[in-house]
């Protein structure tokens, strides 16, 4: 689970463009969306195509995507719950 | 009324548009209203060199990270350039901006994207950006402006186009002012070029001065 | 100097359309009174493994009908597109074609098509335009506005700018988009297709259809020059950002309720003088609630409105202008066509969502449009009265 969270935590500043960042200044439980990281909704657009492209996770509704992309910790959690890949 | 205030009044209804603030970005250095402000001389790679500057104008703006290059240099130049007047922007001023090659970097990238078999995945982060009018949207949002703007392509700098519309969206009273622009980028090749428009005093707002400038 | 009291009248005629349901405007008027859809169930396997919804046109049948126009040399599927929708209005008003006559093409990707081949000069806009002028014979700089999916209306405003400060005296306005993979896949990783053809302001609705389209019009200060039967006065046009977010429409519609409103007031109407109002109706969820907070702050939710994207799909740069010919066309013979997929009210606000073809006497229509990059336009259109001729 350490992996898979460290792992998250370099593919989201990748894809979200978070410069400057390194995944050692993400905590598993910020939040990621309004405070926290600040992310917006075309964001989370794109951690759906990573659920997709990296796990196999396929998320028809984005509505689902606000708990499961709450922390690092929840999204790793259903990550290693539903991967097919 | 006295003749003398008829005559102020006149030459303040007939006063035209000049040229009151520009902005050049190219060849790796910053200008504002001619003067060198930045140079980078021997940074050949667009996305450094922006980056450069983003930083040295402490922009402070962190979603300039996620632009495409013709956002990146589109937000760059006008902030440089409404940075002294940041306090004193018309609400209604007009962006109109304009360039030979659209959004093509953004383009192609989407295009690679989904033209991996089956392993193509779009990017919703890039695909927003593969309009060019989105340079328009980002500078509306970073200065609050709820304004007439509008994206305008051509084969080359048209500065005959940008007097004539510039112009009537005054005498019409469509806006007070104009934010003027040629951003043009395609990888490493780049030339922006913003200008305001008002009728206040500055350099004569014809083709001759824009090609000058540019 | 200042024109905001005294600016010169600008018309707009002979609105021209080239879709799946038809290659001219009577075709796609008997379309839809006829209840005919552009959009289809298509399978591609270039685009992905499943059919999906789209109003994509017969191309064997769009080269036939090119090839009967005699124009020379190669052109590529959106450049034949746009040159059957201005053909006729280049053939009707070829005698005014001089310094004073410009054109104004109105496109979100072009020949975007290109991008997939080596062809890589095809890509760029201004190739497209100089293509489409020079078959016909202008020489006048092309303008092209590629502004998202406000384009097609917005170039009528730009059009009535550029005539009523002294720069021109007509415009030929012609505005097409693709059906394409790249932006069906761009939209798709939005989760903002729709799995049924598209359902404006219905509850059910789930996003949009895509379509293509080109439509044409003919711009212009001389009333003489209007056809007897086609004549509107633009009388009001704004386009006012929403500063709020690149790709999200503002949940209280602050742009377009700007746009509307000022349209109105350089009109000097208010909301009751308006008869119907063509919208955006792109049937994601945002949009057409973002619409409806609109139209009632500026007192319109009563007055019938329809949006035409379900017969059409979302035809991106040629959307505003074909939808604008369409209603005026209806306009015409004083009917309000119908805003198709509307069956229960998905909205928060009231809409008099006009859903089927109503007969009523129209003079005075609203045309809005909205899109990424915080866009939206709004353009009041005033049908000319004949005796004033």
């Amino acid at each position: 689970m350490e992996e898979l969270k460290k792992e998250l935590k370099e593919k989201i500043i990748a894809a979200l463009n978070l410069e400057d960042m390194s995944s050692g200044d993400i905590n598993d439980t910020d939040m990621l969306f309004e405070e926290g990281l600040g992310l917006d909704s075309i964001d989370a657009l794109e951690l759906i195509i990573i659920l997709d492209k990296d796990y196999g996770i396929k998320l028809t509704d984005s509505k689902d995507g606000r708990k499961i992309f709450q922390t690092i910790e929840t999204m790793a959690q259903y990550i290693a719950d539903h991967r097919t890949k | 009324m006295e003749a003398i205030q008829l005559f102020f009044l006149k030459n303040a209804l007939q006063m035209k548009n000049n040229i009151i603030h520009y902005c050049n970005i190219k060849n790796s250095e910053v200008y504002l209203d001619g003067k060198k402000l930045y140079s980078a001389k021997g940074e050949e790679q667009f996305s450094s060199f922006i980056k450069g500057v983003y930083k040295n104008f402490d922009l402070d703006y962190p979603k300039f990270y996620k632009m495409d290059p013709l956002c990146k240099l589109a937000i760059t130049t006008s902030s440089i350039l409404l940075e002294g007047i940041k306090d004193n922007i018309d609400p209604n001023m007009a962006i109109v901006l304009s360039n030979k090659s659209s959004c093509i970097d953004v383009d192609l990238k989407h295009q690679a994207s989904i033209s991996q078999g089956d392993e193509s995945y779009a990017s919703p982060a890039n695909f927003v950006y593969t309009l060019p009018n989105i340079a328009l949207g980002e500078i509306s949002i970073k200065y609050k402006l709820r304004s007439e703007n509008s994206f305008f392509i051509f084969d080359g700098f048209n500065p005959e186009f940008l007097i004539k519309y510039a112009n009537s969206l005054t005498l019409l009273g469509k806006s007070n002012s104009v934010l003027c622009g040629w951003i043009e980028v395609v990888e490493n090749e780049y030339n922006a070029f913003m200008f305001i428009v008002k009728q206040e005093t500055g350099i004569a707002f014809t083709k001759e001065n824009l090609i000058k400038l540019i | 100097m200042n024109l905001t009291q005294n600016k010169i009248p600008v018309y707009v005629t002979n609105g021209t359309c080239v879709t799946p349901l038809g290659i001219n405007l009577i075709d796609n008027i008997q379309g839809i009174k006829d209840g005919r859809v552009a959009i289809s169930k298509n399978i591609d396997n270039n685009l992905q493994k499943d059919p999906f919804y789209g109003a994509v046109i017969n191309k064997e049948l769009l080269n036939k009908t090119f090839s009967n126009l005699k124009y020379e040399g190669q052109f590529s599927t959106l450049e034949k597109m746009m040159l059957l929708a201005i053909d006729e209005i280049a053939n009707n008003f070829k005698g005014q074609f001089n310094d004073k006559c410009g054109i104004i093409i109105s496109s979100t990707k072009g020949n975007v098509d290109a991008l997939s081949t080596d062809n890589r000069e095809t890509y760029f806009l201004h190739h497209l335009a100089k293509k489409v002028s020079n078959a016909i014979g202008l020489e006048t700089e092309p303008i092209v506005l590629s502004n998202a999916c406000v384009s097609g209306i917005m170039a009528i405003s730009i059009a009535k700018r550029l005539i009523q400060s002294g720069s021109y005296n007509h415009f030929i306005v012609v505005g097409g988009d693709l059906f394409s993979k790249f932006v069906f896949s761009g939209f798709q990783s939005f989760q903002a297709i729709s799995s049924e053809p598209c359902k404006p302001y219905d509850k059910a609705r789930d996003g949009i259809t895509l379509g293509e389209a080109s439509a044409a019009i003919f711009v212009t200060k001389d009333r003489a020059l209007t056809q007897a039967n086609s004549c509107y006065e633009v009388i009001g046009d704004s386009s006012i950002n929403d500063a709020n977010h690149i790709s999200g429409p503002s949940r209280t519609g602050e742009g377009l309720f700007q746009s509307v409103d000022n349209a109105m007031k350089e009109a000097q109407i208010d909301s009751s003088a308006i008869d119907c109002i063509s919208s955006h109706g792109t049937a994601t969820n945002y949009n057409d609630e973002m619409e409806a907070q609109a139209y009632n702050r500026a007192a319109l939710e009563k007055t019938p409105v329809f949006s035409l994207k379900a017969f059409f799909g979302h035809t991106l740069g040629a959307a505003g202008l074909l939808e604008a010919v369409i209603s005026l066309a209806f306009a015409d013979e004083d009917l309000i066509p119908p805003s198709l997929g509307y069956n229960e009210h998905g909205l928060t606000l009231p809409l008099n969502i006009n859903n089927k073809i109503q007969e009523k006497k129209v003079e005075i229509i609203l045309k809005t449009a909205s899109g990424f990059g915080g866009s939206n336009t709004a353009v009041l259109f005033k049908k000319c009265i004949t005796d004033e001729k």
